[in-house]
């Protein structure tokens, strides 16, 4: 593993040169917010940020996307026959990525990657990545990384980690991806900066003060949380929009959908969300989770029992606080989740 | 597993090569068959464009399959044609939304797309050498006759004990297959049971009443030999289960096929989840003693 | 305010002690700074989690619909207003709520103060006029006046317009207010300006419909955005389909907006979807000399029909 020191006056010449390998995406601020952009020439990522204000999920998996193309015209030969749309596979540099966000790529993974059948435009789109992650010095009050199995200096699932030590960003390269990188910016000189970057993490990682319990979330009875009395307390102020689910980075849910403008038609795929009536609801109108609190239930019981019980590999949340941040009403995941891994039955005085 | 045959069109995976799972076989609608009297419910016979590409569609009853309509969209359906059954597959589709509609209005020879084929099966490695009770109502009966063919195949019948078979509908109109049920009473190696609700018709000469009641009469009791499959509408199934409880069927011994609304039918979209299972993928198929453990969210 | 919150408490416990309703819809602090949450009380023991400032912009009235138990009901002026409109549409009945009136001096737009503060806000207290923010372990004052939502700085109506008992003394209404200048501001604009305008607004929706559920007003059981037989709008993020959302919403709503801010408030792309409401309300006042939500006594102009109707359309 190489640590390489960069020094900040030739961090935005090195990403110059980065884009003749890459095509470089970096948070950008518009407006108020930032989001992950291409960065053109001449452009720099913004790493005076926090994070982004919905995750950068989209770079992998975007919110709408095209699958198959088709001709519905009967005078074309292969007419109503589905044909793949060619993607761009060409390598790709997320740089800046909070490590939160980088993790959250290895537990959509389990989804997209299983072992029966493998998801193409996912694969192909996390495949051409390379992550440049960047430690988080300063986390928020909602973040709760740490918690939820991760932290602000994480490594899973980058393939270099920056950290900004003041004057330079350390550069500890994880992987092959993360060398050619590295190599592509002009960056070699070698950096002894492992003492620092410890007492940074520590320094960072004493700074997030909230936090979740996970320990029992495997082993209680999934109708045992699912039947708990706190869901229709949990969900009363929930009005059922999609910003939890459409900004946060674990959520992969989608829809697929045909569209057709005279003859050519595409058939593509959408973000969904589990927060939708229409998820869900049967040709016939029966509705399995037609209620509100059935639909928050599930986000819930989704992310923090469902997930945990089938990948036996965690809870699917990496603590970023976007939900918590984002939702109009508050609903608060710490404490959805404190209360499911706390639920004893036994103990519970319930309310009538 | 369901086998992941090589394919001509392929996706790159890490240099090994993957096909894509939501790309669907372009088939040929062969033949259209209106069922029931109602008429919302066809038949569709289909053969597949490529020839090569019956092989790579290897199933098993009680599985299911995406019909794909270009401009459309896809929806999920049992396979009704058995294995046994070969140079076509056969789909009985229930007209109730956009893509069911617009497939009853298609002609033979239109071209669409079918993909799978999907989901688990009846168990049926559990099934061989046992008594197999099937239960059915309505239209949820498409898998069943796949059953049933594949079962009573000259290649199979002797690897299963009794096979009996309780099917209900409405009327008489509304049952499926009435040939091949009429041409399944004849025979003396399976048990037929067929009922209606009601019906006016002075030559009716099977059973009247609803499937539990039938059940009840009919079905034989239960041992650790007997399995039953059950499929049917809710209510059925509902006031079926506790009939099948008196008669003393362990719940791992009682099967049943579950439908949720599905998109991708490989369980990566997220919306088909009965707890951690997805119907489209862990399932459809799930014993009563599985879904004992489950949310009731289907 | 304080005043008000022991008041709502009061009345919650009496009114669940005798029984007279099953349930009150209130708010409990919630767990960010400047958030609180919509929430129902159904045990006298319970009321203390009710809590009143300057944070409860959340319409309340969108968590009646088609409710059928006994409810008393937490109201600002906007709210009573939207109540008023659930009446007459038939979405709850009047007979089955208490309405608590709260006179309201204006909710608190959180990412005003964000805006004026770097890093993350750790607390925020109010006392009169003025906002003690903290942020970064640095205090910062506010004026409370200075930080309001855009629309309540435009209301002319915040008593409650129909309550059962009112929590304090009505509030003078604000006068002299100019509330439509920003329509006319864009009404103004050449309309290849006025088309970029619209395209640079609704560039960072993304579809989550929190403006729409958070609505009172948008209780159709399928959205026609959701509605697949026919499909009138695609799914994607296609640009025409996002307008036709936000534009077919906001007509949905002409007549019937009563400019609480809901879905201003709870879009989490800031997207200012009040520029198409009001729009509407403009032309709905200066058509019909309409406001919404103002009396049980008459239907919004644009369900109802007269046949000396003053357009020729009609004949």
């Amino acid at each position: 593993m190489k640590v390489i020191t960069i020094d900040k006056k030739g961090w935005a010449s090195g990403i110059e040169k980065t884009k003749s390998a890459f095509q470089v995406f970096g948070p950008v601020k518009e407006k108020e917010w930032h989001s992950f952009k291409a960065l053109g020439p001449g452009e720099q990522p913004d790493m005076a940020y926090s994070n982004t204000r919905i995750s950068p999920k989209f770079l992998v998996q975007p919110q709408s996307e095209p699958m198959f193309t088709y001709s519905l015209d009967e005078a074309v030969e292969d007419h109503h026959i589905l044909k793949e749309v060619r993607k761009d596979t060409a390598p790709k540099a997320v740089v800046g990525i909070r490590p939160c966000d980088a993790a959250a790529f290895l537990i959509v993974k389990r989804n997209f990657d299983a072992p029966q059948y493998q998801d193409p435009y996912w694969l192909n789109a996390y495949n051409a990545m390379t992550f440049i992650g960047f430690a988080c010095n300063t986390p928020c009050s909602t973040c709760f990384c740490t918690s939820a199995g991760y932290g602000p200096f994480n490594e899973a699932g980058l393939d270099v980690l920056l950290v900004d030590v003041g004057d330079s960003f350390v550069a500890k390269s994880l992987t092959d991806k993360g060398d050619t990188w590295l190599k592509a910016g002009g960056w070699t000189s070698a950096a002894d900066a492992s003492g620092k970057i410890e007492a940074l993490m520590q320094a960072a990682e004493a700074k997030i003060t909230s936090n979740v319990s996970t320990d029992k979330l495997k082993t209680r009875p999934t109708t045992q949380i699912y039947e708990a009395p706190f869901w229709d307390d949990v969900a009363f102020s929930c009005i059922n929009c999609g910003t939890c689910t459409y900004s946060c980075p674990t959520c992969w849910c989608f829809d697929i959908q045909d569209e057709a403008r005279g003859t050519s038609g595409i058939r593509m795929r959408n973000w969904d969300s589990c927060m939708f009536p229409m998820f869900t609801i049967h040709g016939t109108g029966h509705n399995p989770r037609g209620a509100k609190v059935q639909r928050v239930r599930q986000r819930f019981m989704h992310k923090l029992k469902y997930y945990v019980e089938k990948y036996d590999n965690g809870i699917q949340c990496v603590g970023c606080g976007r939900c918590i941040r984002l939702c109009p009403v508050n609903i608060d995941i710490r404490k959805v989740c404190n209360q499911m891994n706390d639920y004893d039955p036994a103990a519970c005085v319930c309310p009538a | 597993m369901i086998p992941q045959p090589a394919s001509a069109r392929l996706s790159q995976k890490r240099g090994c090569t993957v096909q894509n799972p939501y790309l669907p076989y372009p088939v040929r609608i062969d033949e259209i068959i209106t069922e029931t009297e109602d008429k919302n419910l066809k038949t569709f016979k289909f053969v597949f464009v490529n020839p090569a590409d019956e092989e790579k569609f290897a199933y098993r009853a009680g599985q299911f399959a995406e019909l794909s309509v270009a401009g459309k969209g896809e929806i999920p359906i049992g396979i009704a044609s058995s294995p046994t059954e070969k140079g076509f597959i056969k789909f009985t589709v229930n007209k109730v939304g956009l893509v069911s509609t617009f497939l009853h209005n298609m002609k033979v020879g239109d071209v669409m797309g079918i993909r799978g084929p999907l989901g688990n099966s009846y168990p049926w490695n559990v099934l061989e050498g046992k008594n197999v009770v099937i239960i059915g109502g309505g239209f949820a009966f498409t898998t069943l006759r796949s059953s049933i063919v594949y079962m009573l195949d000259p290649a199979n019948r002797s690897k299963f004990k009794d096979i009996n078979v309780i099917y209900g509908a409405r009327s008489p109109g509304m049952l499926l297959y009435r040939d091949e049920l009429a041409s399944w009473e004849r025979r003396d190696d399976i048990k037929m049971h067929i009922t209606v609700d009601a019906t006016s018709d002075p030559d009716w000469k099977y059973n009247v009443g609803f499937v539990p009641a039938i059940t009840e009469q009919k079905a034989p009791q239960a041992d650790n030999d007997t399995y039953a499959i059950i499929c049917g509408p809710p209510i059925m199934i509902k006031f079926t289960q506790p009939v099948l409880d008196k008669m003393g069927y362990a719940h791992d011994h009682i099967i049943m096929s579950l439908e949720n609304r599905m998109k991708c039918g490989i369980g990566m979209c997220g919306r088909c989840n009965v707890g951690k299972e997805f119907v489209c993928k862990d399932g459809p198929v799930f014993t009563l003693a599985q879904l004992n453990t489950m949310p009731k969210e289907y | 305010m304080s005043g008000y919150q022991d008041k709502i408490k009061e009345t919650a416990k009496r009114l669940l002690k005798e029984g007279s309703v099953e349930m009150v819809i209130g708010f409990r602090k919630g767990t960010l700074p400047m958030m609180n949450e919509p929430c129902f009380i159904r045990r006298p023991e319970d009321v203390h989690q009710l809590v009143w400032d300057s944070n409860c912009g959340i319409n309340l009235a969108n968590y009646l619909t088609d409710r059928k138990e006994k409810i008393a009901i937490v109201a600002k002026g906007c709210d009573s207003r939207n109540i008023v409109t659930h009446i007459i549409e038939n979405k709850i009945k009047r007979e089955k709520l208490h309405i608590i009136g709260v006179p309201c001096q204006g909710m608190v737009d959180k990412r005003k103060v964000a805006a004026l503060c770097a890093g993350d806000i750790e607390n925020v207290t109010e006392d009169g006029d003025v906002l003690t923010v903290t942020c970064q372990g640095a205090e910062k004052k506010l004026s409370r006046k200075e930080m309001l939502q855009e629309n309540c700085t435009l209301c002319i109506h915040r008593n409650p317009v129909l309550f059962d008992e009112l929590v304090g003394e009505p509030v003078a209404e604000q006068t002299g207010i100019d509330r439509f200048a920003e329509v006319r501001r864009i009404e103004a604009m050449e309309s290849q300006e006025k088309w970029q305008y619209f395209e640079d607004l609704l560039a960072p929706c993304v579809r989550c419909y929190a403006c729409r559920n958070a609505c009172p007003l948008c209780y159709c059981p399928t959205c026609f955005v959701d509605e697949s037989k026919p499909q009138w709008v695609g799914k994607s993020q296609n640009p025409i389909d996002i307008r036709t959302f936000h534009f077919l919403r906001a007509y949905h709503c002409a007549g019937r907006c009563t400019d609480c801010g809901a879905c201003e408030r709870a879009c989490p792309m800031g997207i200012k979807v009040r520029q198409f409401t009001s729009k509407l309300n403009k032309d709905v006042l200066e058509m019909f000399g309409w406001e919404a939500g103002m009396t049980l006594e008459q239907r919004p102009p644009l369900d109802t029909y007269k046949p000396n109707d003053p357009n020729d359309f009609i004949k």
